[in-house]
């Protein structure tokens, strides 16, 4: 029982200062004088491979998963007389919900992984302390514009996802089951608010994507700098993006959703 | 102590400075130390592991040092700890007149700006070229236009006979070349202090024998202090002025190739030798042979 105590100590100490450390390591990272001139085309070339790379995997998932749900809320609607409210029914549920979230696991599978990968490849390879004893900070020219790109890709990857789902859930509705055009758009458009629905959608997806990157960067710079340190960094990024992703859904759903 | 005179606006790192105004001009008199590093009483460790226990070491500026060692003795933790990367648990190294170890972050970096590390896997940046690697440390330092970086480039992979290599990916390189790579990187800044990680280990007797001349001329040529943490004795004693020796955390030796050679203790002398059995047995302690080997045991 006293060792079981003792090991409980032990790995909750241990997790408090890996939080201290992903703070103190956020902190270094971001906080600071910008350097444009070497800054920007370093956050274009990460904009690029995390956000235009994630392109394919979120176009493609946004567009089977809208004509799903086109399918399952048509099958339901139909029911009741409803099957015209399947446009509102396809947007909010992605809007509010399935845009977010789905792009945030997505967003942490594809992009995440690479990112701890290839940072704990460059830790393993000495790449990271090379550039450290050439008076360049890492954390300034590796990390830094990493995590930019991960804030700013992610949102405009979950806008891409809500906007393609819908398109799929409307191919769906109206081109194959014959909902009446119209009425898709019309009650979509009645129904979805810009505050309360698409910028809550927006502030979930930021959230997530700084989650999810922040997640990724420092499992990769804190890992052990070996094949199977980078293997397990990878799997704990996918696994705690997800599961922060889930939660944190819940409660930024709980904040803005539901009246106290 | 050395005496430098120096006519300009601002003093280079030293112990001591005097300013001395002559009408417009402006002379700078600093006293710097003999030794480029000077680590005194430094302590350092592991977890519950010690690594060094009050050890001092001496860096002759502008000489060639080897620090020597059997396996597991801390070199490379060394090389690390003058670099800053590291923090000593107790003791100083002070680098060029500064307490590295004290410097805050941004002076950290200010002070590895003069110096340089070649790493043992070389550690070339994998999704750029030959060039880019060489020239990166001039991209983010200077300020230069794009055709002086190039000749500047140019030339140092002409110093370690790439210069035809310019192109290729890190990925197309053979260790010998990837090291080689790596010290033009290394000397792009022209860094007072050079730090050498293994550079010997595991290239064949061609590419060692290239690297242990770059080494010496390189030193010679830029006016550099180089450090170097070697196995290969014959190899880092052949291009050293000064070597230190460690074992079991503390420094069993230091002195000239020839003076340690003659005169070191029989541990020093064991090490250089190569000699199988001596202060660090040939065996893992363990009971009588004989009495191992009698039926019942």
């Amino acid at each position: 029982m006293l060792d079981y105590i003792r090991k409980l100590g032990a790995n909750t100490m241990h997790s408090i200062a890996v939080l201290g450390r992903s703070g103190l390591f956020l902190w270094s990272s971001l906080v600071g004088v910008p350097d444009f001139r070497n800054g920007m085309p370093l956050l274009i070339k990460q904009l690029y491979s995390v956000g235009v790379l994630s392109l394919v995997i979120i176009v493609v998932s946004g567009l089977f998963i809208g004509m799903v749900l086109g399918l399952q809320g048509y099958n339901i609607l139909v029911d009741y007389g409803s099957e015209q409210a399947i446009g509102q029914m396809v947007a909010l549920t992605l809007v509010r919900e399935l845009g977010p979230v789905v792009t945030g696991l997505l967003f942490a599978g594809r992009a995440g992984s690479a990112l701890t990968a290839e940072i704990g490849l460059m830790k393993a390879t000495e790449q990271l302390s090379s550039m450290e004893m050439m008076g360049v900070d890492p954390l300034r020219r590796i990390i830094a514009p990493r995590l930019w790109a991960g804030f700013i890709s992610m949102p405009i990857l979950a806008m891409i996802f809500s906007a393609v789902g819908i398109w799929g859930g409307m191919l769906v509705g109206v081109d194959w089951l014959g909902v009446y055009e119209g009425s898709f758009w019309a009650n979509m458009q009645s129904s979805v608010s810009f505050e309360k629905d698409i910028l809550n959608g927006i502030i979930k997806s930021l959230v997530f994507g700084f989650v999810c990157t922040w997640i990724a960067v420092f499992q990769g710079y804190d890992s052990i700098p070996t094949s199977e340190g980078i293997s397990i960094a990878t799997t704990k990024t996918v696994v705690y993006s997800s599961l922060a992703v889930l939660g944190l859904d819940f409660v930024l759903t709980a904040v803005m959703f539901t009246a106290f | 102590m050395l005496v430098v005179v120096d006519f300009c606006a601002y003093p280079f790192s030293g112990k001591r400075k005097g300013r001395v105004e002559l009408g417009h001009c402006q002379l700078w008199i600093t006293m710097i130390s003999n030794n480029y590093v000077e680590i005194r009483g430094m302590s350092f460790s592991r977890g519950d592991r010690l690594i060094f226990n009050d050890i001092d070491v001496d860096i002759p500026r502008g000489k060639v040092t080897s620090i020597m060692g059997p396996s597991g003795t801390g070199k490379t933790t060394l090389l690390r700890l003058i670099g800053g990367q590291l923090k000593p648990r107790g003791g100083s190294i002070i680098v060029d007149g500064q307490n590295i170890s004290r410097l805050k972050r941004k002076q950290l970096y200010l002070a590895r700006e003069r110096m340089g590390m070649l790493f043992q896997s070389g550690a070339l940046f994998s999704d750029i070229n030959v060039f880019e690697n060489v020239a990166f440390p001039l991209r983010v330092h200077t300020k230069l236009p794009e055709d002086m970086i190039r000749d500047i480039v140019l030339m140092k992979l002409q110093a370690v006979g790439l210069r035809g290599a310019r192109d290729l990916m890190p990925s197309e390189l053979s260790g010998g070349m990837t090291r080689r790579v790596a010290l033009a990187r290394t000397i792009a800044l022209g860094p007072d202090l050079v730090l050498y990680d293994e550079p010997f280990a595991g290239q064949d007797p061609i590419a060692m024998g290239v690297l242990v001349q770059l080494i010496r001329l390189l030193n010679d040529a830029l006016g550099m202090t180089s450090v170097l943490v070697s196995h290969d004795v014959s190899e880092a004693l052949s291009i050293s002025d000064h070597v230190c020796i460690i074992a079991d955390g503390k420094m069993i030796g230091q002195g000239s190739p020839k003076h340690l050679k003659e005169q070191g203790s029989p541990l020093v002398k064991q090490f250089l030798q190569g000699l199988p059995d001596g202060p660090v047995p040939f065996h893992y302690p363990a009971t009588d042979y004989k009495t191992d080997l009698l039926p019942g045991n």
